[in-house]
């Protein structure tokens, strides 16, 4: 018998890609006019696309720089997340009584939108900037606080009787059996905390104003530079896919088991 | 007289849940000289590897006490060296890592290199030699029970505590650890006690079997001594002329605590009388 190679799962995708690219450009024809078309867009939006790095001022320049600007934000928010998320997690899984303190606690503030804590964290710091990394890392940290715990709590026992009958003390048994054992949950949560940062960049951006990718997609609705918005979603919606998978080969890379 | 190594005083052990207290273990007795085996024979459930994770100091007893050289034990020590049922290994550390975490707990103030060469040591002893950087999920059951091993052995303990360590294993491999487990106590005589339900495997291994009454409130049953010579081999035991009537004695015992075991689990349910032939012995 002939090996053969399914050809479809490589061809299908751009099947679906075409049949998002015929409805939109149906909508722009037919009932949207303001729409732009995806032709519309491509012509109006190369230059940002074929001169990444161009600068004509703080709020027109390539994509390359306001994706770069979004990034370093996101990066920013996204560690102090990570920083006060992880050890977090490791708590309210080590000890009830942490996790009795804290539970109501982070189910309440839990569903809070951005947009919420973004006034909040304007009146704190008086500058969007740190008001804009206090949202990110206010809403991407839960993931990484609930993942982290449930890993800790979903530990082998049999593994902390190994631990106990060698006599590790407790720092011990927390780094060398604790941590590594609760990773592959720690990685989940991290690899979703990354997902909610770069969902809340975008709208942190856009009430902050700040140069960057969502900074520039509110200037362009503004100036009513339709094809731009698109423009714009369509490199978030990008960007938030590789660093997904970048996320992913990451996690793939430290797993263990 | 010296004094044993191993005492297990007046043990009892009583659970206390929501539906009311539960005794397990119940006036428990037992003494292990140096470098004596012994096997606590007993069903599933009967208490047995409850005794012993008290003698690992895992958990405590509720009545008694275990001494260790006369000295009563406060939770678990590195004099003791520990097989569990499923081998445990850490599944991010090689072969070589797992059995190194035990020997720099078993010797601190050695170099890493010594360290790493006792390890590697324990590892050969086990059979091991060419698969310290495996990782457990690239090596079998049998392989990983192995490691378990040798990580015990590596913290050259007093005591060897086994729990049930073959019985997830397949009949060759459990064999064959049980053979390489015999060589290694041979050359070590290590004082050992070992949880089985297997019949055969005890009166392989051990010098003394105790045999454990079916819960609750386990206690023992009978201890019988094993009289074959050391050291064994498995052809040695099978055509010894004990080897069958002590088989049988022990068999018989699991059967008739099973028994009980059941009706007391469902004493509405008693079922039909069972007719049972067995295959006479000429002894």
């Amino acid at each position: 018998m002939k090996k053969k190679v399914d050809p479809s799962p490589y061809l299908l995708p751009f099947v679906g890609l075409f049949f998002a690219l015929f409805v939109w450009t149906l909508l722009s024809a037919t009932v949207a006019k303001d729409l732009p078309s995806p032709y519309r867009t491509w012509t109006e939006s190369k230059h940002y696309i074929l001169h990444p790095f161009f600068k004509d001022g703080e709020m027109n320049q390539g994509l390359g720089r306001l994706a770069f600007y979004s990034l370093v934000r996101v990066v920013k928010g996204y560690a102090l997340a990570l920083l006060i998320g992880t050890p977090l997690g490791f708590l309210i899984g080590l000890s009830k009584k942490t996790s009795q303190m804290f539970d109501p606690l982070i189910q309440v503030l839990r569903p809070i939108s951005p947009l919420a804590w973004l006034p909040l964290g304007l009146v704190i710091f008086q500058k969007s900037e740190p008001a804009a990394l206090f949202t990110l890392a206010l809403c991407a940290m839960w993931p990484t606080v609930l993942n982290t715990a449930v890993g800790v709590r979903s530990i082998n026992p049999d593994f902390l009787n190994v631990g106990r009958v060698l006599k590790l003390s407790r720092w011990q048994m927390f780094r060398k059996i604790i941590v590594p054992a609760s990773m592959p949950y720690v990685f989940i949560g991290w690899r979703l905390s990354l997902g909610i940062a770069w969902l809340v960049i975008v709208a942190a951006e856009m009430l902050t104003g700040s140069p960057g990718i969502g900074g520039f997609l509110w200037q362009e609705y503004n100036a009513l530079v339709y094809s731009h918005i698109l423009m714009s979603i369509l490199t978030i919606g990008l960007i938030g896919f590789i660093l997904d998978r970048l996320m992913g080969l990451l996690e793939k890379r430290f797993r263990t088991t | 007289m010296t004094r044993p190594v191993l005492e297990i005083v007046q043990l009892g052990k009583t659970f206390s849940t929501a539906g009311g207290s539960h005794e397990i273990v119940k006036n428990f007795n037992v003494e292990v000289s140096e470098g004596e085996f012994v096997c606590l024979l007993g069903h599933s459930g009967c208490g047995k590897s409850t005794v012993l994770s008290i003698v690992m100091g895992l958990s405590s007893a509720t009545v008694g006490g275990v001494c260790i050289n006369g000295r009563e034990i406060q939770g678990p020590g590195l004099d003791r060296g520990v097989v569990f049922q499923s081998a445990c290994l850490f599944p991010w550390r090689t072969a070589l890592d797992n059995v190194l975490l035990a020997v720099q707990q078993a010797h601190p103030s050695k170099s890493r290199k010594e360290q790493i060469a006792l390890a590697q040591k324990a590892l050969t002893r086990a059979g091991l030699a060419d698969a310290g950087e495996r990782r457990p999920t690239e090596m079998s059951a049998g392989m990983r029970q192995r490691v378990g091993i040798a990580r015990a052995f590596a913290l050259d303990p007093k005591i060897l505590l086994l729990d049930e360590p073959f019985s997830l294993l397949d009949a060759l491999t459990r064999m064959d650890l049980q053979d390489q487990l015999m060589r290694v106590w041979d050359t070590e005589r290590k004082t050992v006690m070992m949880v089985t339900h297997d019949v055969d495997e005890a009166l392989f291994l051990a010098d003394r079997i105790v045999m454990m009454t079916a819960g609750p409130a386990a206690g023992i049953g009978k201890i019988i001594s094993v009289p074959f010579d050391r050291p064994r081999t498995r052809a040695d035991v099978l055509n010894h002329r004990d080897y069958y009537w002590m088989r049988d004695r022990l068999t018989n015992f699991l059967e008739e605590q099973g028994e009980i075991q059941k009706s007391a689990r469902s004493p509405q349910v008693a079922g039909p009388e069972r007719v049972m032939v067995r295959p006479a012995f000429d002894l």
